[in-house]
Order: C-alpha cells, then structure tokens, then sequence
C-alpha cells in the first residue's frame, strides 16, 4: 500500500511519530505487527486481507509507549480500541496519529479524534456478519445443550491467557486471575475453574468489547471465547442502547447507570 | 427425592434486606429455614464471583437482595449492581447455567414479610427444581481432572 508507505515514512522523517506501528509480512508470509522507528524501513509496512490483528493491544504496552509519540495503523476495531483506551485514561489522544483504514482496506484521511469519532459513528458497530450468524444459532440450543457445549469447548483451556494478552481492553497490570488474596480462580487447569475464569473475563469486557475478535484468533485451541463477549456486547445494544468505542467521553456501561434501566426479572 | 433439602445461599445489604430479615424474624413470621445469609455494606459489593462460588460449594439456589432503587445507603450501589446483574444473568443464560435458580430482589427493612414470602418462593421454586446436579457433576469432575494431571 504505497499511499500508507508514504505517509508512514513522512511522519517519521519529520519527527511527528518515532514509532509507527502496522503490519508487515513474515518470513513464513504470514501478516506480523511490525514497530517501525526508521523511515527508511517503512517500505516493509503492508496491508491486505492478512492483517486482522487488533493492533491496539501495543498501544498500553510500556515497551512501545517509551519510544515516544505513536502512529498506528487502524482499521475500525482498532480506531474503537483507542476510543476507549483514551475514555478509560489509558492513553493520550495527544500522543497518537491514526492512520485509519477503510472498510475497504484505503487509507482514510483522520486528523484528529473528531474526525475519527465521525468516522465510528457512520460505521456499522454490531457484531461483525460472520460472527451474528454462529450468535443466532447457538442462542436457538437449549440451556442445557448449551451447559454442555461450553464444558465440552472450556475443557480444553489450558489458561495459557493469550485470550487476555491479546485484548486491547485487558491492559490489567494485575489481573484477576494473578490475585491470590484471595484466590478467586484456581491456577490450575480444570474444567469449572476455565468456566470461571471466562465468566470473570467476559463481564469484565461487558460494555468495554469492540468485537474484534481477537481473543478468540489468538487462542491456541481454538475455543471460541469471543463469542461470550460478543454476546455482551449484544445485550449491552439492547438494553442500554450504546456500543462500546464510540467517543472519548463514554464511560462503560458497567461504570455508569440510569436510574430507570429496565429489566424484567428483580422482585 | 422427597428428602431432599435445598440449600440456598442469600446475599443481602446490611442498610436493608438484613434488616429486614430482622424484623421478619422480631415480627415472628415463620419462613424456610433452607437459607442461609451473608451479609454485605451494599449490593455494590456482591460479586458476581460469590455466587458462582456458593454453587461451586453446594448451593441449589441463591438470592441476592438489596435496597429498593433510590433507597441505597451509598446512593447509587444498587442502580449499579442492577447493571451488572443484567449482564451477568445474560451470560449465565448463554452459557447454559441455570438462572431459575437465582432471585434477585430488592427488600426494604420495612418488608419483614415480603423477605419472608422471596425465600419461600424461592425454596419452593429450587424443590422443584431438585438439586443443582449438573453444576455440582462439573465441579466434581474438574477435581477429577485435577488429580489425574497431578
Ligand atoms: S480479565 Fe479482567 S482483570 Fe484480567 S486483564 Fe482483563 S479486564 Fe483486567
Ligand atoms: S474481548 Fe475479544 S473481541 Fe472483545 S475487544 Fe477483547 S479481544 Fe476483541
Ligand atoms: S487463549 Fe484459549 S487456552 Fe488460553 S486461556 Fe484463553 S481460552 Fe484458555
Ligand atoms: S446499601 Fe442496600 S443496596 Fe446499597
């Protein structure tokens, strides 16, 4: 993608960005995120169907904040990421330029926030088409069928928490899982303990997912966590009408409240 | 299955449904002895944890109870506990865990009888039901698990 190539080489020339993260390809061809500090070695950023990383997930790393000022290339997800990275107080709008990409893999013009926050909200923000479908038809199985399929997918965890690791939103210098006074989720293994652990991490992202998918992409047995979170972020349309990753000013819907939110259940 | 007892674990607000637990209890209003309460400073800080820990140890059911809306002692505990009992009752939904076996509601420490009418409703409701088997099979099956990778 010259027009990328061009105006990465252009931000680093004139010392807008030291770094600008994208993609480029590995030896084995596969897409890679890539840190480019040298103008010169900008030639080796690409963008094509490859690059589905959520690349936000380096933007609270320390190691990539310390080079200085940030570019980054964003697709939507990622553009929702660090909407709610900076509403969460986790970056700087200042420190970051965004080399937004289109649905349609162009580079888009984004100037600043405001013109990203347009851009987010001319966009579709539900779940993404592949993933509805899996949604509707696993919501049609019974309670049961459905007890047994997440048994059967989260016996097979083996908590390495690449799921977490890749989550843009799961920046925790402490995380839950590591807090063991108490112990809320056993360090080992088990079946009941995964459920638990994927039961915490997905209401911790309840309002705070922007549907990349990321967590389930990254999982090295291939269960498909994503989809408990993309459900929230269902329910979280439904009740509360919001999605999340939309402004630098939203706060997530398990932070905040309305004192009429309905719901049909409490006595 | 006549003899079987439910055991439910009741989470409730010190401001409120503890209170009005209380008077349920001055007031002499008989109720199910099954339930056994766990007192908190406000419904804010109900973990969602606690009650998929009390299943993990036993539970059949569980009630968890606060202030009526408006009425929380640190103003807004319970507006935000009501959030996060919506998502959590979804998730539990998608994942297939049972919330027929869950109350929610909401008792003031003026409601001596309505806390008295929550547990029995309650009880009845995991009688018929029967004991929580399929959660208490995952939980003895992941220490089976746990010995044999040992
Ligand atoms: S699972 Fe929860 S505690 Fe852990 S990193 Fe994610 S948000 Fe933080
Ligand atoms: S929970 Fe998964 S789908 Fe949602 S933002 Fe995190 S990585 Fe993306
Ligand atoms: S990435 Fe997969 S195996 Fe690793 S902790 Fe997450 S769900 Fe479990
Ligand atoms: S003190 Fe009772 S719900 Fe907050």
């Amino acid at each position: 993608m010259t027009s990328l190539i061009i105006r990465a080489k252009e931000l680093l020339e004139n010392k807008t960005v030291q770094v600008v993260i994208g993609y480029e390809a590995g030896p084995t061809g596969v897409a890679r995120p890539a840190f480019i500090t040298d103008p010169a070695k900008a030639e080796s950023l690409i963008y094509d169907e490859r690059c589905v990383q959520n690349l936000a997930v380096y933007l609270t790393k320390r190691e990539v904040k310390n080079i200085g000022k940030m570019a980054i290339v964003a697709t939507l997800p990622v553009m929702r990421s660090i909407m709610m990275l900076i509403s969460e107080q986790q970056l700087f709008a200042d420190n970051i330029v965004v080399l937004g990409i289109s649905a349609d893999g162009k580079l888009l013009d984004i100037a600043d926030n405001k013109v990203m926050q347009g851009y987010i909200e001319k966009s579709d923000l539900s779940n993404p088409e592949k993933y509805k479908g899996l949604l509707t038809e696993f919501n049609k199985l019974s309670p049961e069928e459905k007890f047994l399929y997440w048994q059967k997918e989260l016996s097979k965890c083996i908590k390495c928490y690449a799921c977490r690791q890749a989550c843009p939103m799961c920046y925790c210098t402490r995380c839950t899982v590591e807090v063991n006074q108490p112990q809320w989720i056993p360090v080992k293994a088990n079946t009941h303990g995964n459920m638990e652990w994927h039961i915490l991490r997905a209401m911790h992202l309840a309002g705070r997912c922007i549907s990349c998918g990321e967590c389930g992409r990254a999982c090295p047995v291939g269960i498909p966590c994503h989809l408990l979170t993309m459900h929230l972020t269902d329910q979280v349309y439904n009740y509360f009408k919001v999605y999340a990753g939309t402004s630098e000013k939203m706060s997530s819907v398990l932070s905040t409240y309305e004192p009429n939110d309905k719901e049909s259940f409490i006595i | 299955m006549s003899d079987f007892e439910p055991k439910v674990v009741a989470f409730v607000c010190n401001w409120c449904t503890y209170a009005g637990a209380d008077l349920t209890g001055t007031s002499r209003i008989k109720y199910a002895s099954n339930v056994k309460i766990i007192r908190f400073p406000c419904t804010g800080r109900i973990d969602f944890m606690l009650l998929l820990k009390a299943f993990a140890n036993g539970a059949d059911g569980i009630i968890v109870s606060g202030c009526h809306p408006n009425d929380c002692h640190y103003t807004s505990g319970n507006f935000h506990a009501k959030r996060r009992w919506i998502m959590f009752k979804e998730l539990m939904d998608f994942m297939g865990v049972d919330m027929n076996r869950v109350t929610f509601s909401w008792v003031s420490a003026a409601e001596g009888a309505k806390w008295a009418d929550v547990v029995n409703t309650t009880v009845t409701k995991i009688r018929e039901l029967g004991p929580y088997v399929s959660y208490k099979e995952l939980v003895n099956k992941s220490v089976e698990e746990e010995v044999k990778n040992d």
